[in-house]
């Protein structure tokens, strides 16, 4: 028989699992191993074996911090096939604080990684292609937003100039990769990058001014989606906001901190901290639930140090998600009929995290015109994960596909979400049923600027 | 070998990476079990080709559903193989004419009691695991719950089943009929025989008609014994009711703490009932309830008037769990049972038991079916204080036996209870036990370990 042997007398020799037990010990042993998250786990559903559910992650986490299994052999894969959805935090009767688990895995996951890495490379100077991938993007694109700007922008004049048909056409991007080939046709049409909001505005208030609320852009959403960033801003003009866009915000990190990178998400939280206490603002707006997450966890990056946690807090407390704001302030002067059914598919960081899923609700009910009908399992990831979809598109789809059969029970015209990746994902989800001339997936807000006559 | 069991069943469900081994070497209870192979089998074919081979070689078996256990059923102390039945959940046919459920053993039993009250009927047994754990799972620990009291538990509603004998051969016991005296009564061997006798491939549940409403309240007492004899009172005076939870003060006051509820701190118990069935006859049943309570000195009752109050009652005594884990990372949940009558006697020695030993040591549970939750909350890693927790445990079982009680009312025995059989079996008791479990399993290769005691062992070690 082994059993867990007090903290004191593990002598463990791989300096990263002692790394992973100072992190993670304590807060994995508050596990009691009742299994009552493994109905609300989407991989677990997938998969169906223990290791892909949050019990089986957090006994893992809690083995390699004891050295009896190894970190990169055993340890990664099932950390690495976890959605971070966070669903297991609300199924969990004692709170166990599993993004803190997971995160610290997966950053002591990412550091031997990039030791055995470096090695490797001494040797032969080669490396896995997945993992420079994930590390190129996330260092070199995400906390530049003049770079994602600029990407967006070739994107706009790749779909003007009518490449992506000659692409299409050709199925020149399938000889590369068919899962790219697929995120390549759900690409959002853009519109004029000049109609973009101007880093450092403010936009005043329609009618009477009713708070002032600082808008975060996103980089997504800023770089991709910047339609959604401009109708956001006019709904908040709508309900009574001066809205400003602070200039020296910067992406929210939460890419980085899911993917072990915590140093470079702590350093991008106190650029946002900074730039957005210079606005002034009651609040702090933003329309991706990811980010939003993100965002309103920024306290828990600095726990050990007190001056930045002070700061962080007060951040937190002024974060909102823009559907909050728009139920408080609201209702929405609306214009137009839509029709049709609309369903919603809640985004688990917005759901799980911000525990927002009422206020999204009470907006697609609120527009005349339309029949809301919820789907079943609404409330469970849908596997975009971040880039979960891209690191591992075959786990990935086989959710979404079952996702996509409670879409179509709804007889949905339109399926909602709040948040870039679940918004692709939906669309990508449509693309495989061969349904997207049937069925639109929107942002939440382009629904409701769309009942409001914004264009 | 491997080769052997890669005939029998496809590779992508059969286990052997350490990653996935130490997912299956635990449950819900003490400890920690390396198994050398899990297995995942979508069939009883299957299932008796792996046995076979497992008596052959002398492999232990291990059947798991969703290792929600308290006691330890699941765990595979000798190593061996697990066969994880939870993913064998493919068949759940409700029979509306028969009032019948037939269902694998991997299906959830919430989803027993979900399509079972689409169609208006009902599966009353409740554990409080039900939205997690397997009908397999429980069936073989014969679990229950809140319902237990009224509706009887899991055993009441098992009348047929498909079983994988411990040496490999596929048999069916009872039916489809309610009534069947056909040969010696399999089926309730089976049950509750914690996977030791034969693994579950199929069940056949009676199902019974939807109550149509219920009615709760919420009672609070200043003496433990007073609501003991309320209690007593209630369920002597004609009216059955569905439910009836306690919470004593240590509960009570954890709940607070954790999540603050309006609870009465100062009570020394509350009680829940709630009681179900016609419209106007329950109406007349809970003010007859609200009556005998305030007769024997409660301090105040609360009738539930809406859905909403009715479900922040049940709030209390399910936030009791969450509540008091947050006072130790380790919790030893028992639940030696006793006569209902005796369960003033049962708070009095369990309070003399936590002075004695200076644990934190809270009592909740159904107190209607003398079922009680003496919890011990502590911190495996503090060895001096483990030692206290196994002498505390052990007096509370010496205490339920000598009330004319039992070690475990619903929980099972496994590995954390094994050592008290004889106390409450007696020698021969225990030897009638074992001989069925020598004919059924010669090779003694399905759960060894569990049940029976080790040669000389007569007391519980949760210390590493």
């Amino acid at each position: 028989m082994t059993t867990c042997p007090p903290k004191h007398e593990l002598r463990l020799q791989d300096p990263y699992a002692e790394k992973l037990r100072d992190l993670s010990y304590d807060a994995a042993n508050q596990c009691v191993q009742c299994g009552y998250c493994l109905p609300a786990c989407p991989t677990y559903e997938s998969m169906g074996k223990e290791s892909a559910s949050p019990r089986g992650r957090i006994n893992l986490v809690k083995m390699a911090a004891e050295g009896k299994i190894d970190i990169q052999k055993d340890l990664a894969k099932p950390i690495d096939l976890c959605l971070g959805c966070r669903a297991c935090e609300v199924a969990c009767p004692v709170d166990v604080p599993y993004a803190k688990i997971y995160e610290a895995a997966k950053e002591v996951i990412a550091e031997k990684q990039e030791e055995a890495r470096v090695q490797e490379e001494r040797i032969k100077k080669s490396s896995n292609f997945q993992s420079k991938l994930r590390d190129t993007i996330l260092k070199n694109v995400f906390p530049h937003k003049g770079r994602l700007r600029l990407i967006g922008n070739v994107t706009w004049l790749y779909q003007q100039a009518g490449v992506n048909k000659l692409v299409r056409k050709t199925k020149a991007i399938n000889q590369i990769s068919e899962p790219m080939a697929q995120f390549e046709k759900v690409l959002p049409r853009l519109e004029f990058p000049g109609k973009r909001n101007k880093w450092g505005s403010t936009i005043p208030a329609k009618g009477e001014k009713k708070a002032r609320v600082a808008f975060f852009a996103g980089c997504i959403m800023d770089a991709m989606m910047y339609q959604i960033n401009r109708q956001t801003v006019e709904l908040l003009c709508l309900v009574g906001c001066e809205v400003i866009i602070p200039n020296q915000q910067n992406c929210c990190g939460a890419l980085h901190a899911h993917q072990g990178l915590t140093n470079q998400a702590r350093t991008l939280a106190q650029a946002n901290i900074e730039a957005f206490e210079q606005s002034g603002a009651d609040y702090y707006i933003n329309n991706a639930g990811g980010c939003g997450a993100m965002l309103c966890e920024y306290d828990k990056l600095f726990e050990n140090d007190e001056q930045w946690y002070a700061r962080a807090k007060d951040f937190v407390s002024k974060s909102r998600d823009i559907t909050e704001i728009l139920v408080q302030y609201g209702p929405l002067p609306f214009q137009k009929e839509y029709h049709g059914i609309i369903t919603y598919q809640d985004s688990c960081h917005l759901r799980n995290v911000q525990k927002v899923s009422d206020e999204p609700r009470l907006l697609l009910q609120s527009v005349p015109g339309a029949t809301f009908i919820e789907m079943k399992g609404s409330d469970r990831c849908c596997a975009s994960g971040g880039i979960y979809n891209i690191l591992h598109f075959n786990e990935s789809m086989n959710i979404l596909d079952e996702k996509m059969k409670h879409v179509k029970e709804t007889k949905a015209t339109t399926i909602v979400t709040t948040n870039p990746g679940c918004l692709l994902q939906m669309k990508l989800g449509v693309e495989r049923q061969g349904s997207s001339s049937d069925i639109r997936s929107l942002h939440l807000v382009e629904v409701l600027a769309e009942a409001c006559g914004i264009r | 070998m491997i080769d052997r069991i890669r005939d029998i069943v496809p590779e992508e469900r059969i286990f052997l990476d350490l990653s996935e081994r130490y997912s299956y070497s635990y449950d819900a209870s003490f400890g920690e079990y390396l198994p050398d192979i899990v297995i995942q089998p979508s069939n009883s074919i299957e299932i008796a080709q792996l046995v076979k081979m497992a008596n052959k070689y002398l492999i232990p078996v291990y059947p798991r559903g969703a290792a929600t256990s308290l006691s330890g059923g699941p765990l595979p102390v000798e190593g061996g193989m697990v066969l994880d039945l939870s993913q064998l959940n493919k068949k759940h046919i409700i029979d509306r004419e028969n009032l019948l459920a037939i269902v694998s053993p991997g299906v959830i039993t919430a989803e027993v009691h979900k399509s079972a009250e689409e169609v208006g009927l009902f599966y009353p047994p409740d554990p409080s695991s039900s939205h997690v754990s397997t009908i397999g799972g429980n069936l073989l620990e014969n679990s229950s719950g809140p319902k237990g009291l009224k509706y009887g538990t899991t055993k009441e509603y098992v009348i047929g089943l498909e079983v994988v004998t411990p040496t490999g051969e596929i048999i069916r016991t009872g039916g489809s009929t309610v009534k069947n005296v056909t040969g010696y009564d399999l089926t309730r061997l089976i049950v509750g025989s914690e996977g030791t006798l034969g693994i579950v491939t199929e069940v056949i549940l009676r199902l019974i008609p939807k109550p149509k409403a219920r009615k709760t309240l919420l009672a609070s007492f200043d003496n433990l014994v007073d609501s003991g004899r309320a209690i007593t009172r209630i369920l002597s005076s004609g009216i059955l009711p569905g439910a009836m939870e306690l919470m004593d003060n240590a509960c009570i006051r954890a709940v607070e703490n954790y999540q603050p509820s309006g609870l009465p701190l100062d009570a020394q118990a509350l009680v829940i009932i709630e009681v179900d069935g016609h419209p106007s006859a329950i109406e007349e049943e809970i003010k007859q309830c609200e009556e005998l309570c305030y007769q024997e000195k409660a301090t105040n009752v609360k009738v539930a008037q809406t859905e909403e109050e009715r479900a922040e009652i049940w709030k209390a005594r399910k936030m009791v769990s969450p509540a008091i884990t947050q006072m130790g990372p380790t919790k030893i949940s028992e639940d030696a049972t006793v006569p209902r009558s005796k369960i003033p006697e049962m708070m009095e020695r369990l309070k003399q038991i936590r002075e004695k030993y200076q644990l934190n040591l809270v009592v909740f549970g159904h107190a209607g079916d003398g079922n009680l939750h003496p919890n011990i909350i502590t911190d495996k890693r503090n060895i001096e204080e483990m030692k206290r927790v196994e002498d505390a445990v052990s007096e509370i079982f010496e205490a339920a036996v000598s009330l004319g009680g039992t070690l475990s009312g619903e929980h099972g025995i496994g590995t954390l209870k094994a050592p008290y059989m004889e106390l409450e079996l007696g020698k021969e008791g225990l030897l009638m036990m074992k001989k069925i479990k020598e004919a059924w399993d010669p090779n003694n290769i399905l759960n060894p370990g569990k049940i029976f005691p080790k040669p000389g062992q007569t007391k519980v070690v949760l210390r590493a």
